[in-house]
């Protein structure tokens, strides 16, 4: 009890005097995570509009296949990714494994089944009424498209957030392929980790607010999202 | 009349128990044909398929002589128009909602402009041009819905249920100006309905459809006193259908027994002496008298009978009466007709009904697939 009680001051102490050290970690967390974001709403997004709308063969296998990326071990993309970029890997030659390029790469490819995932519901939830009548009033496939993704802006914005708190979150996989390399590979998660085996418990909480308080605005985000979502006159 | 759209063998299985199955059906230039039928007959699966949105397992759909193709058929989207069961309004304001087809279409903003103005105020929509679409009452939202569809002038327009959703008044009022607009520039339009009523309110012809079938297509007089088989009876409010005897045939008259009494009807061609038929009277078809009609007049049928029950609505009177023989009928007179004749409970009246108001039909298909108990 009076380790959690200690812990809990020092945390707040370190956060508030502004600890350069934990605050340089929160930064580049936020540059590797917010990257992998990008670049997973970049895949996630036109892919999970394709899912519904385009013309996929075996659709209902592809779905079940983004909800199952949806749920992927993250240790599992990171020794995939590891094995890839591992210097005698097939992609051994671009060096990339311990850098935050590596861990760029392995949150991208957790986030963006969730990105697509979300995007999938979203559109899925205009419900094919929807798709049939702008067809019937003589939309192409692309305007219909066009139309349906501007209706589901809400879930285009909810799936990039659901794809940052995918990216965020995750530790095994940015451990795996990143290395935990202090000032270099050391992100909130990787780090929480360290300092909890270290017995640093302060200084764990005070990493694991952060990421914390990350979380809560990405749902507060949410939250006023949807309810401008559900008033009619947006 | 010159055919406008034109289906063969269309098929299409849909969920476990019914597969769209229409082998012809024709969409004559200038006609609006209603699709009637119950919920589930497979009626708003037809209209996607003609309207090129949903390709069927097989078939052919052709549209003024040319095939269209169901997976690349924008051109054809472009000639028709689809109004939906709920009208599905997209964000934005109620001239962007109306606007969009001719946006689609890339028609310039000036034409855009003027067409958009003349339907919005053709249907009333005028005073509501800049307010959000999705806050409209459900009247307000399906006028919003038709002005988009009329806005674009389309050869074919596709009306699946539209005014299912409203309220009693507000529906007759919007199918009456339906039928005015449709009326006045000779619209072709297939108009889908579950409700005899409005769907004969505006037809030219009516398809019945029964689990994904045809059963029957005809001008509306030949579904009301003609039906084929007995699903199709029930659905066009031909109450009183009792089983018959075909005694003998001449052209399209029959000599049938039913209920103990000999009748003369008009019979579907199919209807052969001595196979058992079913004689068809709709409820205003029969007249009840007190006294035993004189023989010669035109009215040739007629039934001894006592009056069960007495059920007024509205205007008219339901009468049931059972005839000597055990049958029991449904009758239709007005409430004056009743009160003349001083209609009671347990009074002995005469069942009368012309030839021509009868019809005597074969046990068809429909009658077997609902004796082994249909999925609905």
């Amino acid at each position: 009890m009076e380790t959690l009680w200690r812990g809990l001051v020092e945390a707040l102490y370190l956060l508030l005097s502004l600890d350069p050290t934990v605050w340089r970690i929160a930064l580049r967390t936020l540059a590797i995570s917010g990257s992998a974001t990008v670049l997973s709403a970049l895949l996630g997004i036109p892919l999970g509009i394709w899912l519904v709308l385009g013309r996929v063969p075996a659709r209902r296998f592809w779905l079940t296949l983004t909800h199952t990326g949806m749920a992927l071990p993250p240790v599992v993309v990171g020794l995939m990714v590891a094995l890839l970029l591992w210097r005698t890997g097939p992609l051994g030659f671009l060096e990339w494994i311990y850098t935050p390029t590596a861990m760029v790469i392995a949150q991208t490819i957790l986030a963006t089944p969730m990105v697509a995932g979300v995007m999938v519901s979203g559109l899925q939830a205009l419900g094919q009424e929807a798709r049939w009548q702008l067809l019937g009033l003589g939309a192409s496939g692309f305007q219909a498209a066009w139309v349906l993704v501007q209706q589901a802006r809400g879930a285009l914005l909810a799936a990039v957030m659901a794809g940052f708190g995918t990216a965020v979150s995750e530790v095994g996989a940015s451990l795996m392929v990143g290395g935990n390399l202090k000032g270099y590979t050391r992100v909130l998660t990787t780090a929480v980790v360290l300092e909890t085996r270290r017995g640093n418990f302060a200084r764990a909480l005070a990493l694991g607010f952060i990421l914390l308080g990350l979380a809560f605005w990405v749902n507060a985000m949410l939250t006023v999202l949807q309810q401008r979502e559900a008033d009619p006159d947006s | 009349m010159s055919v406008l759209l034109e289906a063969r063998g269309l098929w299409l299985p849909r969920g476990r128990h019914w597969t769209l199955n229409v082998p012809h059906l024709q969409v004559q230039e200038g006609e609006i044909l209603t699709l009637l039928g119950p919920n589930g007959a497979g009626k708003s699966t037809l209209v996607a398929v003609l309207a090129g949105l949903l390709p069927p397992r097989r078939g052919e759909l052709r549209f003024r002589g040319r095939v269209v193709d169901f997976r690349r058929n924008l051109d054809y989207r472009r000639r028709i128009a689809v109004v939906l069961q709920r009208p599905v309004l997209f964000r934005g304001t109620v001239w962007a909602n109306v606007e969009m087809g001719l946006r689609f279409r890339g028609v310039p903003p000036a034409v855009r402009r003027e067409k958009v103005q003349r339907w919005l105020q053709r249907l009333g929509l005028g005073e509501l041009a800049q307010r959000p679409a999705r806050r409209l009452s459900g009247g307000q939202a399906q006028r919003v819905a038709l002005a988009r569809a009329l806005v674009l002038d389309p050869d074919l327009l596709f009306l699946d249920e539209p005014f299912q959703a409203l309220d009693a008044p507000t529906r007759r009022d919007l199918l009456l100006e339906l039928r005015d607009l449709l009326q006045a520039e000779g619209r072709t339009a297939v108009y889908v309905t579950h409700d005899l009523t409005e769907g004969l309110a505006l037809a030219h012809r009516v398809a019945v459809m029964v689990e994904g079938r045809i059963r029957q297509i005809g001008p509306p007089e030949a579904i009301l006193y003609r039906p084929v088989d007995l699903q199709v009876a029930r659905l066009v409010g031909m109450e009183n259908v009792l089983p018959c005897r075909v005694q003998a045939k001449e052209r399209q008259l029959a000599f049938v027994e039913a209920c103990g009494c000999r009748c003369t009807a008009l019979a579907a061609e199919d209807v052969t002496p001595g196979a058992p038929a079913y004689l068809g009277l709709r409820p205003e078809a029969l007249m009840l008298t007190l006294e035993e009609p004189q023989a010669g007049t035109s009215a040739r049928n007629r039934f001894p009978a006592r009056v069960r029950r007495i059920w007024p609505q509205g205007a008219l009177m339901r009468v049931q009466v059972q005839t000597e023989s055990g049958c029991t009928l449904w009758a239709s007179v007005t409430y004056l007709a009743a009160q003349e004749l001083g209609l009671d409970e347990g009074q002995r009246v005469w069942v009368v009904f012309k030839a021509s108001a009868a019809w005597v039909f074969r046990e068809g298909e429909g009658s077997r697939l609902s004796a082994v108990g249909s999925p609905q």
